[in-house]
């Protein structure tokens, strides 16, 4: 036997390391040298709190009772952790991105940071989690009882007083590195490495006595497996009621419990962490509970009738290995201890940010504008909240007088917790979960809890009465505690945890289903939900390589890969590291956003620097900034935009002007050919005429009919040059037009009178609308005269109906008067309309008058000249011309 | 740096990523299934199964969940860390 004075040295020595870890690890991550600090081997040890002394101690007093049903205990967070892709991995990364401090802040926060969710889960946090406190302080003192003998110097048989000290002893540690600083991430080093140091010694003693048990005491593995099927618990009992609700509990508590959560999420330093506790929790697990069932077995041979919750300890103590029971004893008390540490400082985080916070903040007149202050009443408020934590643990263990088994309490306390579930699974993976819904659910859930569970655990109490729970309140025989409606005959447990989930999850959906959401609510719902779309790179994924990666993928996609990389490569060259990542010191993030300003302008480039480095924090000028670069950026592109569009017209321009040159040009040539061609043949002709009167005699008939024939010659050939000359001059512009008044009547009376002189042996029957053609005009009469002649002459000319004849209507269209000249004819087909205009363009060589196919040339630039046009009518019933004119005077038009 | 057939191998890494992703939402349906056939084995007369049969039967489920969310989280978690390298992402 191990004299307790030896034991209390062990003990005091144990402490005093687990003091010194964690002030060496808080020491270096001040020094930022974090390294091994934030491995995922760490991360998955801290999670070890799970195993408390319940399970240390009471697992295998569970198997005693039960058999396999502990097992239960450790299913429901190994599937949990297997499936992290579900659940765990969206907890970190919204605790990561929203910077959660607690599960009820996790709560308040997504339902719109409202304060009231956040004082109901503490309320419910500390209401679950003192018995589990007191479950801590009753297992330590016990295992010390198991020590204690006569030589003892302090009366053990009050435990009080163990308890107490032992209370006393980890609030000092947990406020000597749960408080040390206000860390705006709510990481304590300093305490999870003391944790993880735990954590191994607790499985390590745990795996030492199952070891001791299967080859020490039994012959082995077949042995131990021929001792269990002949022991008490060789048969399995298996309830399935319970059994599939004791893992979905396990589960429910694993996610929920404020100092899972807290190890979890809150203490988490890299998401990648998680996928090796994805399988490394779960193997911890069970080689925790690998050798309960032997130790369980083995106990009840060695040490039948003893209290099987310390089997553990009395075991190798009852087989003289001391040193065994040493290691088993501080395994035990490493368990009580990390688990209280941890909960009370989740707790007490919980109770200060939610509960006092606000009271003192509205007990002030000045408000929080003092921000130093604030600081001070923070780490205040917290170290006095661990200390009641702490007191309210150890005044539940003294007056429910250390009763009850252990098992039985650490159930009461998993239901508690697990009623922030469905608020909890709704708010992450539900949009339209509500305020109201979530409150609803906690207050049913809770109530339903309490009055079904926790309350009756007291057993016959002023707060519920034996009778109470016999016979239901008033004698009401359908809300008896234990028979919910009439349901009787379930496990309490079974029965408790069916009722308040399911009236807790009917409230929640219920109540989010009427009500509507604030927009904060909305807000927060739309980014927990969607957490993965709204945070692609979390910030501070793991500090350095991480941020310098981002910072590098960023740059590529604004200065390109090339450049980028080099840049990077420069810096990282500079602070004398190879590769791609520099250090983000302040002077490298400056040149970077120099160079970034280079290319997006500063705000923009300050504002996604800022959004990788320095937190998720955009200030509303950041945004304006960017909005004004912004819209000078589209002012510019608009503006160029404006000139692209003005140099393809130009060119179009340009393009069409070249075209019309190179037509002008062969038109020319073909002028210059045609003209000769008109002018040689009178020439012709004359030359021969004269060259025959020249030779000689000829009778005077001869003579007279060959001097015509030269004469009209001449004649025709004058005329051709009239014309070249006017055409010429008209579209030179050098033609002086004599405006004057005058009417359109007139014009045509002229020009019908004129044409009718001439000699011809058809006649043209020209009908007319006279009444129409009393309209002014100002214009030069006598050009005008001059087109309508032309398109008389043509129709008397060209029309081949039996009986020809010409209309001319006169029309007003809005601001232009239009003189249709149409003929009876066969019209110009369709493929010639477009020439007509051109020069020397006879359709037909039958020109007896002697055209040259200049007139309708010039009427076109006549026209042009006085401001109107002329076009070919198609459709009609003959030739058809139509002359536009304008009405109002045109002059000022046509001088432009 | 990247040579031409990289972004197919690429291609058909995310596609495996993916699928390695369902694998990983996949693996606790199956726990749970497996976790809960023990309520399905026939009993003896005073309705009890035997301890040492069951023991043995949950451990095993218990370390092959294990090894498979193991093999699982190390591929997940392989390509980050491969991206690390020397070779930066773009």
């Amino acid at each position: 036997m191990i004299s307790f004075n030896v034991l209390v040295v062990v003990c005091l020595l144990y402490v005093a390391m687990l003091f010194l870890v964690a002030f060496a690890a808080e020491k270096r991550a001040e020094r930022g040298e974090v390294g091994w600090l934030r491995s995922p081997l760490i991360y998955t040890l801290s999670l070890s709190i799970y195993c408390t002394a319940w399970t240390f101690y009471g697992a295998v007093g569970y198997a005693v009772r039960s058999g396999l049903e502990f097992v239960t205990i450790y299913l429901g967070p190994t599937l949990v952790m297997i499936g992290w892709w579900w659940v765990v991995r969206k907890l970190v990364r919204i605790g990561r991105s929203q910077r959660i401090t607690s599960i009820a802040d996790l709560i308040s926060s997504r339902y719109g940071k409202s304060n009231f969710l956040g004082v109901i889960v503490t309320l419910l946090a500390v209401i679950g989690t003192t018995p589990y406190i007191a479950l801590q302080l009753q297992s330590v003192t016990l295992s010390f009882s198991v020590f204690a003998d006569e030589s003892a110097p302090w009366d053990f048989s009050n435990l009080n007083n163990t308890a107490l000290v032992v209370a006393a002893g980890l609030t000092i540690f947990t406020i000597l590195f749960g408080t040390r600083k206000l860390d705006a991430n709510e990481r304590h080093h300093g305490v999870v490495t003391a944790i993880a140091v735990e954590a191994v010694v607790k499985l390590v003693a745990l795996l030492a006595v199952g070891v001791f048990v299967v080859w020490g005491v039994a012959g082995g593995a077949g042995d131990i497996m021929t001792r269990i099927e002949a022991s008490d618990i060789a048969t399995w009992n298996l309830a399935g009621g319970r059994w599939a609700s004791l893992i979905f509990l396990s589960a429910a508590a694993f996610i929920c419990l404020p100092r899972m959560f807290q190890v979890m999420v809150v203490e988490n330093a890299d998401e990648r962490h998680v996928a090796l506790a994805s399988w490394a929790f779960p193997l911890y697990l069970l080689l925790m509970s690998l050798f309960v069932i032997p130790i369980a077995v083995v106990g009840l041979d060695v040490l039948p009738g003893e209290n099987p919750d310390l089997y553990v300890l009395t075991v190798p103590l009852s087989l003289g290995q001391n040193g065994l029971a040493m290691l088993s004893f501080l395994g035990g008390f490493s368990s009580a201890t990390s688990m209280v540490i941890v909960a009370a400082i989740a707790l007490s985080t919980m109770v200060s940010n939610h509960i006092v916070m606000p009271i003192w903040l509205n007990s002030r007149t000045g408000g929080a504008s003092m921000s130093g202050d604030v600081r001070h009443v923070v780490l205040l408020s917290r170290r006095i909240s661990i200390a009641g934590v702490l007191l309210l643990g150890y005044l539940y263990f003294r007056f429910s007088g250390g009763s009850g088994a252990l098992a039985a309490i650490g159930l009461i306390s998993f239901a508690g917790v697990a009623q922030v579930l469905p608020a909890l699974l709704g708010g992450i993976f539900w949009r339209g979960a509500t305020r109201i819904g979530a409150a609803l659910g906690l207050i049913f859930g809770f109530t339903v809890w309490a009055y079904t569970l926790f309350l009756p655990s007291f057993g016959d109490t002023f707060l519920m009465s034996a009778a109470m729970v016999e016979h239901g309140p008033f004698g009401i025989d359908w809300l008896r505690p234990r028979a919910l409606f009439g349901i009787a005959g379930l496990d309490p447990v079974v029965h408790a945890v069916f009722w308040s989930m399911v009236l807790n999850t009917g409230a929640f959906l219920l109540g989010s289903l009427m009500s509507f959401p604030q927009p904060l609510e909305r807000l927060q719902g739309a980014q927990f939900v969607n957490v993965f779309e709204h945070s692609h790179n979390a910030p501070g994924w793991s500090q350095g390589a991480a941020e310098a990666e981002d910072l590098l993928i960023m740059s590529q996609r604004i200065l390109g890969p090339e450049q980028a990389q080099a840049l990077f490569q420069r810096a990282a060259a500079g602070q004398g590291k190879q590769g791609y990542y520099p250090d983000t010191t302040p002077d490298f993030i400056e040149t970077l956003e120099r160079e970034l300003a280079g290319s997006v302008g500063a705000a923009t480039s300050h504002a996604m620097v800022g959004q990788i480095v320095g937190g998720s924090f955009v200030s509303v000028e950041d945004l304006m900034a960017v909005a004004d670069e912004t819209a000078q950026i589209m002012e510019y592109s608009s503006q160029l935009e404006a000139k692209s569009e003005e140099l393809s017209r130009t060119a179009g321009q340009l393009r069409d002007a070249n075209e019309k040159l190179t037509a002008l040009s062969v038109q020319k040539d073909a002028f210059l050919s045609q003209i000769s061609h008109e002018l040689r043949t009178p020439m012709t002709s004359i030359r021969a005429f004269s060259e025959i009167l020249m030779d000689g005699p000829m009778s005077k008939d001869e003579q007279d009919r060959f001097s015509r024939i030269i004469h009209d010659e001449t004649i025709r050939l004058t005329r051709l040059l009239d014309d070249l000359l006017d055409l010429s001059v008209l579209e030179n512009g050098q033609v002086s037009l004599n405006w004057d008044d005058s009417n359109l009547h007139d014009v045509l009376e002229r020009s019908v009178a004129s044409t009718s002189t001439m000699e011809t042996d058809r006649t043209l029957v020209i009908i007319r609308d006279v009444a129409q053609e009393y309209l002014p005009l100002v214009t030069d009469s006598d050009r005008l005269a001059q087109v309508f002649i032309n398109l008389i002459v043509n129709a008397r000319k060209y029309c081949d109906a039996a009986e020809p004849s010409l209309t001319i209507a006169v029309g007003r269209r809005g601001a232009a008067v239009t003189v249709d000249f149409v003929d009876n004819g066969s019209g110009i087909p369709r493929s010639s309309q477009s020439v007509i205009f051109e020069k020397f363009s006879r359709l037909t060589d039958k020109s007896q008058a002697g055209g040259a196919g200049l007139g309708l040339a010039i009427c076109r630039e006549i026209m042009d000249k006085l401001g109107g046009s002329i076009t070919y009518l198609p459709g009609q019933s003959g030739a058809a011309f139509r002359v536009t004119l304008p009405l109002v005077d045109a002059r000022a038009r046509a001088a432009e | 740096m990247r040579t031409k057939h990289q972004p197919v191998y690429l291609e058909r890494r995310t596609y495996r990523q993916r699928r390695l992703r369902d694998a990983a939402r996949l693996l606790p349906i199956l726990g749970v299934l497996l976790f809960i056939v023990p309520l399905l084995w026939t009993r003896d007369a005073t309705g009890a199964a035997s301890t040492g049969y069951g023991f043995a039967y949950i451990f095993a489920v218990w370390a092959g969940l294990i090894v498979v969310a193991g093999w699982l989280s190390h591929r997940l978690d392989a390509p980050e860390e491969g991206a690390q390298g020397s070779e930066p992402r773009s």
